[in-house]
């Protein structure tokens, strides 16, 4: 008798979660294909009107590239000096990024900050620099500084700062606090025991959280080129505005691209599993 | 017996291992110091490199801090053109000097008084400047009048003869700027500014029967008075007189911030339903085949590699510019993100739970469904919920670049270099809806995988 009541009371809860996970199911597709349908609607070409076009400008393209292959080697050439601003764009922003991100992380958590009251403070502050799109500064930076690759470099910086912020201070609430401890009971100084103490203890995970950003941030930099910034975003706005006949130049940029992020990413992807799984042996 | 006498030669042995063990450790405490220090140098040394390479130095002398103070004083003021056409010889007072905001002739602030073709307007302490047909004059405290009379060229008449500091001039144009405001006049339009704090018309344009009226006001007639059009009730004309001011477009903003939000979404779960069944193709666990697994991720390779950038490019030729290029961009370079990520976690599966349903007689569908699904659902969820967040960010530049959602709104009003006040608004919203999204998406996580 108990258990079949217990039994009846599985079923039906069992079929209660099912109605409730198709409901949402449901409800989630309905938010899909009704979100598709008024992307469709604000879109200046329709979906199925442009999904047979899709093809046609890398058609476009590859063809002229294969046509010109020649030219290719020259323009991969003249486009390495933009390529290097970009990774230096980048290198730049995620180390200047890193470093106020480590300085905010340690402000920001509980049981390391120098300043326990400031840490909500700096919470905030990681927030809102995480919250501000590249773009926006870069765009207003260029409007006083100019075009080039300053501007890039402080947006990117900022964002990252805010980024590492809070990916750092998720690592120091694991730091073991003996050694910082053990530290300040030899008389050390709040300097002495975080750099002592702590960096030894984050250093690896800083590292690669800060490689895997530096991916990330290779991106930014090539896409903020394209809105004037400089570095190979700008030089392939450069050549697609050219057009047809062009397209050769756009497809040199196009492949460095795609080499050094695929080249950076395998770079760093090693780097970092060396750095969680410690060396091969 | 006698205590040990420690300058024995014998007693002294160990205390001598003892000093090359310290020995030891100082030098290799050195060695660390020196490698530990070779880091800060090396990053110094690059970014010397960096800043030579930058050209920071020409960065000094080209930067525009009068655009900054521009950009700042913008922000937060707002002024309104009092406009002299010379050909046709009319008055125009207008905000911004927008042609959507224009005071009627009837309705104008009353710093400035218009009698026939005599216009005084009051800049306050004690600035006035009159136009009098051709004729302008700018009475300043302390300076005297200045004269201006526009014909072929333009007259310029100072107190004492010599042109000051603050007035430029050429037969062609004479401005003067002082702290009260600024007066321009060319041979076609003569034009003083005068400037005031806050964003003007935030709330209701001039066309708006509620435009110039305090927010006390406002709420007195919507609360309790009389209907200010028959057929609606008060609180609705606000709000959509609201909705529909035609200086700050509150609802085109909405709907450009719900399009990025929809951008980010859309990409973001259709690239998570793209994924998870190559996700399989790829994990070792589920795929015998090391060629097909080898083809699946090079393809997550080579889509992740390709970059939103290229794809918004290349998309945007085919689709044309709006939210859904931008939506399908980010679901191509999501799709190799998620595909590597989720066949990690498909690599991660615990077998046992799947051998459990196997020996009761269960399809290989069904296998899936009760005894992978449940196990990798939380980290997939969480992946696609931290995406969605950092999505929302991406949609507003890819926005900026295919012209769709607040992305755009953002650039334009940034590249007109205006309309700084707009930008300040935009750049708000931007990062109330980042945070905002941010908090859903960890609201969520928290709510569907942890079950709180």
């Amino acid at each position: 008798m108990a258990l079949a009541d217990i039994r009846d009371d599985y079923l039906a809860q069992t079929r209660r979660k099912r109605l409730y996970g198709g409901l949402l199911v449901v409800i989630f597709v309905a938010m899909m294909v009704s979100g598709f349908r008024i992307a469709d609607g604000r879109n200046a070409g329709g979906f199925w009107q442009g999904l047979h076009q899709v093809g046609d400008f890398p058609a476009a393209l590859i063809g002229e590239a294969i046509e010109k292959a020649a030219n290719l080697p020259l323009h991969m050439l003249n486009a390495v000096p933009a390529l290097i601003e970009t990774l230096n764009i980048a290198l730049v922003a995620t180390l200047l990024g890193c470093m106020a991100g480590t300085a905010l992380a340690m402000a920001a958590t509980r049981g390391l900050a120098r300043w326990p009251r400031l840490v909500p403070v700096a919470r905030r502050v990681s927030d809102v620099f995480r919250a501000i799109p590249e773009i926006v500064i870069a765009l207003i930076l260029i409007f006083i500084l100019g075009g080039g690759p300053v501007p890039a470099v402080i947006a990117i910086a900022i964002h990252t700062a805010g980024a590492m912020g809070k990916l750092f201070s998720e690592v120091n609430e694991n730091v073991d606090l003996k050694p910082v401890e053990g530290l300040a009971s030899v008389g050390a100084i709040w300097s002495q025991r975080i750099w002592l103490g702590v960096i030894p203890q984050v250093a690896p995970n800083y590292l690669s959280y800060a490689l895997l950003r530096l991916e990330v941030n290779i991106r930014a930099s090539a896409i903020l080129g394209f809105v004037g910034a400089g570095g190979i975003g700008y030089e392939l706005r450069n050549a697609m505005t050219f057009g047809q006949g062009k397209f050769d130049q756009a497809a040199a940029i196009f492949l460095m691209l795609f080499a050094t992020i695929v080249v950076v990413d395998q770079i760093s992807g090693l780097a970092r599993n060396r750095l969680t799984h410690g060396a091969p042996a | 017996m006698s205590a040990p006498d420690l300058s024995n030669p014998a007693a002294s042995a160990p205390q001598s291992a003892a000093d090359t063990l310290r020995d030891a450790t100082i030098r290799l405490m050195d060695r660390k110091r020196r490698r530990a220090l070779a880091v800060p140098v090396l990053m110094l040394v690059y970014l010397v490199y960096a800043a030579i390479s930058f050209d920071l130095a020409g960065l000094a002398q080209r930067a525009r801090l009068d655009n900054a103070a521009i950009l700042l004083s913008d922000m937060v003021t707002h002024k309104v053109h009092v406009a002299r056409d010379n050909r046709r010889e009319t008055v125009q007072v207008a905000v911004e000097g927008s042609n959507r905001a224009i005071y009627p002739a009837d309705r104008l602030p009353d710093w400035i008084e218009a009698q026939d073709d005599v216009t005084r307007i009051d800049l306050g302490a004690g600035h006035v400047v009159t136009y009098d047909g051709p004729r302008t004059t700018y009475d300043i405290p302390g300076y005297g009048p200045v004269t201006l009379v526009v014909g072929e060229d333009i007259a310029l008449d100072v107190p004492g003869g010599t042109v000051p500091e603050f007035i430029n001039a050429s037969p062609a144009r004479v401005t003067i700027t002082t702290d009260q405001g600024r007066v321009t006049a060319t041979r076609s339009r003569t034009e003083t500014l005068r400037y005031f704090w806050g964003w003007e018309m935030f709330f209701f344009d001039l066309s708006s029967p509620f435009s110039g009226q305090s927010a006390g006001a406002v709420l007195g007639t919507i609360l309790g008075g009389e209907r200010l059009v028959a057929e609606q009730s008060n609180l609705s004309l606000a709000l959509s007189e609201f909705w529909t001011n035609d200086i700050w477009q509150h609802g085109a903003v909405a709907w450009a911030i719900f399009e990025t939000i929809l951008m980010a979404f859309l990409g973001t779960f259709g690239a998570a339903f793209v994924a998870l069944p190559l996700a399989f193709l790829a994990a070792q666990n589920f795929t015998p085949s090391r060629w097909l697994r080898f083809a699946v991720r090079r393809v997550f390779d080579f889509v992740r590699g390709v970059d939103a950038l290229i794809f918004t490019i290349i998309l945007s030729r085919a689709f044309g510019p709006g939210p859904l290029t931008g939506a399908l961009a980010i679901l191509l370079t999501d799709t190799g993100s998620f595909g590597k990520l989720f066949s990690e976690a498909l690599e991660n599966v615990d077998d046992k739970p799947i051998e459990g349903i196997r020996s009761t007689g269960a399809s290989a569908i069904q296998r899936y469904r009760f005894g992978v699904i449940p196990q990798v659902m939380p980290v997939l969820l969480s992946q696609m919920l931290y995406f969605l967040e950092s999505n929302t960010r991406s949609a507003t530049i890819i926005g900026a670049i295919t012209g769709g959602g607040i992305g755009l709104l953002l650039t334009q009003a940034i590249q007109t270099t205006q309309d700084w006040e707009k930008v300040t608004y935009y750049i708000l919203l931007v990062v109330i809806m980042v945070i905002a999204m941010d908090s859903l998406s960890g609201w969520l996580r928290r709510k569907l995988i942890r079950g709180e």
